[in-house]
């Protein structure tokens, strides 16, 4: 049986990761490539590393962090952040991330899905969506969460689908940071509206939630970061619980 | 020295540093010295089946393959291309396993991504492993079941995780990708 996957995220700044981490074994919390491995070897099912950093100069800092993390992990990762066109996808790729995640540029230039999913295969295309309910519906911000877009949620997935998207990463920003669990409704909605896997986003605070999620929803991924990274849920207490919930999980 | 085959298909440097972690050196080459004087080749593959294939046919590589005798491992879409036929794109392969490869119905998510379970496992690329054991899969085609069938999984029905027959194997999986089931699988294959 198909496994639903847990991915931390990381958040990476002039190739090193943002977020301080307490995990009592690693030496250097700063390191994205210690931390990864701790994620590896704690059972993560995916990494996704999410490049935060402003300037075109650091991007080269970027490819160089990449392909130490291909040498080094030996499970899928997804590299998002700054990719604007083709060659930026492909300098990605190519340095050894399975797949990139693109968010604000394919909102502004849809064709970018297609040209990477034509050139690379829709596997490699996590199309990412930062979505706010404002009255009764849930649409698309931009440019981290501060612009909103004229698009509908429900429409731009569909969308994403039909250009070649392998998959999609659904943040809810009424969730994400509140630790109040994750958004349920947009995430049924979407998942059971296109056909490709919905890896859900914002809001995980406790093991409670994920059970929530994989039950009441056709998401087959949860995304969390802050609960991993300070520790307050570590990932193998987590897979334990999602099992003895019958939850279809990767040991 | 291990032979990586290149013949334009993504996912060739990920091979690459698997095998590196595991301690073997390795050569990306569509040389056919180089490949026949490698102790293992290696046919990695991400990509389309029709255009993959027509490269392999410009590198005149199509045949050059089925008389490999040295231990063989197709990932993927280098698992698929050894098969008959294939629905991307509707082309010929290279007919090394008698199964087709098909497109999977849309009763599930398409592509199948993510970690499932192998089955009924058999030969010597499963050494040490116990099944039901979780693999990493992304792919929208499969092989159907067929007398070379050396690991089954199940999404929406049961296809072939792997494949062999004499020196040649094959997986649907990712084992470079598949964390320490994966890097066993690899090691199996490189110990032949």
């Amino acid at each position: 049986m198909l496994k639903k996957r847990i991915i931390p995220c990381l958040d990476i700044k002039d190739g090193r990761t943002v977020k301080g981490i307490n995990f009592v074994d690693i030496q250097d919390a700063g390191d994205p490539i210690e931390l990864a491995k701790k994620y590896v070897q704690q059972g993560a099912d995916e990494l996704v590393f999410l490049d935060i950093t402003a300037t075109i100069e650091k991007r080269v800092t970027l490819i160089e962090l990449v392909k130490k993390i291909a040498q080094e992990i030996n499970i899928p990762f997804t590299v998002g952040g700054g990719i604007n066109s083709l060659e930026d996808a492909a300098r990605l790729i190519k340095a050894g991330a399975d797949k990139v995640s693109v968010n604000s540029s394919a909102v502004k230039n849809p064709k970018l899905i297609k040209e990477i999913a034509d050139k690379f295969g829709s596997q490699c295309v996590v199309v990412a969506i930062d979505t706010k309910l404002i009255e009764k519906d849930w649409m698309v911000f931009v440019h981290g969460g501060r612009t909103i877009t004229l698009l509908k949620t429900l429409d731009w997935v569909k969308e994403v689908e039909r250009l070649g998207a392998g998959e999609v990463l659904l943040t809810s920003m009424n969730n994400d940071g509140t630790k109040s669990g994750f958004a349920l409704d947009i995430s049924f909605s979407v998942s059971n509206l296109i056909n490709i896997p919905v890896i859900a986003s914002g809001g995980a605070g406790s093991k409670e939630h994920f059970v929530d999620l994989f039950k009441n929803t056709n998401i087959s991924a949860g995304l969390a970061a802050s609960i991993f990274h300070y520790g307050e849920l570590p990932i193998p207490k987590l897979k334990e619980y999602l099992i003895q919930q019958n939850i279809p999980i990767r040991k | 020295m291990i032979a990586i085959i290149d013949y334009n298909a993504g996912n060739v440097s990920s091979v690459q540093n698997a095998l590196k972690r595991l301690g073997y050196e390795s050569i990306i080459t569509r040389d056919k010295d180089e490949i026949l004087s490698a102790d293992k080749v290696i046919l990695p593959g991400v990509g389309e089946a029709s255009t993959a294939m027509s490269y392999l046919k410009e590198y005149e590589l199509d045949t050059f393959i089925k008389e490999i005798k040295q231990p063989f491992l197709g990932i993927c879409l280098g698992m698929q291309l050894m098969c008959t036929s294939s629905e991307e794109g509707t082309t010929d392969c290279l007919g090394i396993f008698n199964a087709r490869v098909k497109l999977f119905p849309p009763k599930e998510k398409v592509p199948h991504i993510g970690w499932n379970s192998l089955y009924k496992l058999k030969g010597g690329l499963f050494k040490n492993i116990n099944a039901p054991e979780d693999v990493y899969f992304v792919h929208s085609f499969y092989a159907e079941l067929c007398e070379e069938t050396s690991a089954e999984c199940n999404y929406i029905f049961s296809f072939s995780a792997a494949l062999q027959k004499d020196n040649f194997y094959a997986t649907q999986f990712h084992p470079e990708k598949s964390a320490t089931v994966g890097e066993q699988i690899l090691k199996n294959f490189l110990a032949l």
